[in-house]
């Protein structure tokens, strides 16, 4: 079975611990997280947990079911159809070629978010595969920092 | 009514209908101890270590049926605990363990006997509390006690700290719990088990394969007249043993490791396993691959999590054992034609005449199988066997006649050695008119040996027959097959006097080398109220066989008892 890359959200009442469950989970069964977020659902008692893992059939369903075993858990939603954006944050040097820098920001639904007096922090929102590109992009401009946010999904 | 943190614990007990309480006191959980002393409501036994308290609450809960309830203080209290806890996870054994915890405001300063009881308790049980507020106090406990028993059973922690304890507060303790995120599904998929019920009558050599949770589902009547009904034959595992009786002729035996030819080539042959509350382990499949090769699965679970981690499956049902196999019943019950599988019994009997289960006995020196046969003919249905983990644990499997579930009390999925024991002073005081009897090696019972001194005290009389060949005995097999007899760190010759440690703690033992002996001794133990060490020197070679070496294909077994 070969291994495929899924984005699982996990609703869970939001108490103590309850992150704790779900990343121990994870490391005690052996199973990967390649990027996890988490903030609670507004006007609610709920947290959203969104995790991308990788794993043949067989684990991803593990996956699925433990998770949803968790006591706090209410619902596993194991991600077919959906609109998936990660956030980035880029800092360069303010000698670099800023009217290039903001066109190739904007091609990934950015922009220059923060300009000091020897450098500037830009931002872009895209789908993972596309914040890869833009990274190779901004890598001509020599970034001083990346901040990569995670990935955020909902079903469409 | 306005009470103590403390004053609640007792109150949410005593509502629980709980009767004892196995524990151990220390500065954290003060307060909690302080309250038991005010009280008559339940009895407090206090066992030697806190590793026990929670082993004999387990064993109370797997003899009864009802929820095991043990107390532990902060810190080593809790750590000792944790084996406990994982033994009961690992089994499913409905549990709540209360631990003490440092006060709220000393939480994450390493205080005194502080330990992150939460952290450390969270991958061996079912679900876990930290009390942070006592309003949420008298919530916590009624939800520890329905979630450690509902669903897949297991054991619930509720940590509380200190001041908690001492802190007044209104208490009214709930009626009804409603948990939102958590829901056991009991009933099944009716579609799903009317196409298992098809596929079972289109089987022609159908299996029932049973498993602990038939026990915890108290589904042993319903499993063995759907059995009688269909003349469907069975394979327990150890888990299991005591469900189909030992006089049932569909029983076949128990399969796995050290499962019987006839039951291991049952389940390599079948052409449909039908699964009653059994998780597959690795313990009882052998190779994955060949397990069970020709056959469809009838998976029936209440945890969902168990259906397709292991074996592929093609009727995956979630519910409770009982209340599935009395649809699955009912749906057949016209169409069954027990003389189907005739042809299929047949070959299975012919396997159990081919292989049985057996041993060489011998008047030189006694055997473990023959002092487990002799028990079984001595007591039968009256006793309740506890064991530890190793050879004696499996012999006391294979060749205890056990009669009904609950009857075989023993650590399966974790394997702790030293539960034995503590489970078996649980058992007793959860069912004092049986016989109660620890069947142990000399490696295990010394891991929890201080309970001598608990057995004493509130005169629970368990007999600890002692199969002793002066060596940790299944790893020294494994030495044996496996590693060119090279005996690192399993010889244990060098000896307690067993009878005088016993005398020592208030006990009484016995020394046995010969058949006659033995008989006397367990006569003389069973007058006796008191609880006792038999010191049984068996032949020191001996081998658990049947073996299917670990990762080895179910079919392919070790049979052969050649005689050191």
């Amino acid at each position: 079975m070969e291994d495929v890359r899924r984005v699982i959200s996990v609703i869970v009442m939001n108490e103590s611990s309850v992150l704790a469950r779900v990343s121990g989970l994870f490391a005690g069964r052996g199973y990967n997280i390649e990027s996890l977020t988490v903030a609670p659902i507004p006007s609610s008692d709920l947290s959203r947990i969104t995790i991308v893992t990788n794993g043949n059939k067989r684990v991803i369903e593990q996956i699925t079911k433990q998770l949803h075993k968790l006591v706090p858990t209410l619902k596993v939603i194991e991600h077919e159809e959906m609109v998936e954006k990660e956030m980035v944050l880029v800092k360069f040097s303010s000698d670099q070629n800023i009217a290039d820098i903001q066109v190739l920001c904007e091609a990934y639904n950015g922009g220059i978010v923060n300009a000091g007096e020897d450098m500037i922090i830009v931002m872009a929102a895209d789908e993972s595969k596309r914040i890869e590109y833009f990274l190779e992009a901004s890598q001509r401009y020599s970034p001083l920092e990346i901040v990569r946010g995670g990935i955020v999904a909902i079903e469409r | 009514m306005k009470m103590s943190g403390a004053q609640m614990v007792c109150e949410a007990l005593i509502a629980e209908g709980v009767k004892t309480v196995f524990g151990y006191p220390g500065g954290a959980i003060m307060n909690v101890y302080d309250e038991i002393y005010k009280q008559n409501s339940f009895e407090h036994i206090l066992t030697r270590h806190e590793q026990a308290a929670v082993h004999a609450a387990d064993g109370y809960a797997r003899a009864t049926g009802k929820i095991g309830v043990a107390m532990v203080t902060s810190g080593p209290g809790f750590t000792n605990a944790v084996t406990g806890l994982a033994t009961a996870y690992m089994d499913s054994i409905p549990l709540v363990v209360i631990s003490g915890q440092v006060p709220l405001s000393l939480i994450g300063t390493d205080g005194f006997q502080e330990i992150d009881a939460v952290g450390i308790s969270r991958p061996c049980t079912k679900h876990n509390y930290l009390v942070d507020d006592i309003a949420k106090l008298p919530k916590i406990i009624k939800e520890a006690f329905y979630i450690a028993n509902s669903g897949r059973p297991g054991p619930v922690l509720v940590d509380i700290p200190k001041d908690i304890t001492a802190e007044i507060a209104d208490f009214k303790y709930p009626k009804d719990v409603f948990v939102e995120t958590y829901k056991p599904n009991y009933k099944g998929n009716d579609r799903q088990i009317k196409k298992a019920a098809e596929a079972i009558l289109k089987a022609r050599k159908p299996l029932l394969y049973v498993g602990g949770g038939t026990v915890l589902s108290n589904a042993a009547d319903l499993v063995k007249e759907f059995a009688k009904m269909t003349q469907i034959p069975a394979v327990e595992t150890l888990m299991a043993r005591g469900v189909m009786g030992d006089s049932n002729p569909l029983l076949i035996g128990m399969l796995g490791m050290h499962g019987s030819y006839a039951s291991n080539m049952a389940m390599s042959e079948t052409d449909l396993v039908i699964s009653l509350g059994a998780r597959f382990d690795d313990r009882v499949t052998g190779k994955l691959s060949e397990f069970a090769r020709y056959a469809d699965v009838i998976h029936i679970d209440i945890d969902p999590a168990n259906i397709g981690k292991l074996v592929e499956v093609d009727y995956p049902i979630v519910g409770d054992v009982s209340i599935v196999v009395e649809k699955l019943s009912k749906l057949i019950k016209n169409d069954i034609k027990p003389d189907r599988y005739q042809a299929w019994r047949e070959i299975l009997a012919r396997y159990e005449e081919l292989h049985p289960l057996t041993y060489n006995d011998s008047n030189e020196v006694l055997k473990p199988q023959w002092v487990i046969q002799r028990i079984g003919q001595l007591l039968g249905e009256d006793a309740i066997i506890t064991s530890d983990v190793g050879q004696h644990q499996m012999w006391a499997a294979q060749f205890y006649p056990f009669d009904r579930p609950r009857q075989w009390i023993n650590s399966g999925g974790l394997g702790t050695m030293g539960f034995g024991f503590p489970a078996a002073l649980g058992a007793k005081r959860g069912v004092p008119e049986k016989t109660v009897i620890n069947i142990t090696g000399d490696g295990s019972i010394l891991m929890n040996m201080q309970e001598l001194v608990t057995a004493s005290e509130y005169k629970i009389p368990v007999i600890n027959v002692i199969l002793n060949n002066h060596f940790l005995g299944m790893v020294r097999q494994w030495q044996t097959f496996f590693y060119d007899k090279r005996y690192a760190e399993t010889d244990l010759s060098y000896q307690p006097d067993f009878v005088a440690l016993a005398e020592a703690c208030g006990g009484i033992g016995y020394n046995v080398t010969t058949k006659e002996e033995f008989d006397k001794a367990l006569k003389d133990a069973i007058q006796q109220d008191k609880v006792c060490f038999m010191n049984v020197a068996i032949s020191r070679f001996e081998n658990v066989l049947p073996m299917v070496p670990s990762g080895g294909a179910l079919y392919n077994m070790l049979l052969e008892h050649k005689d050191q």
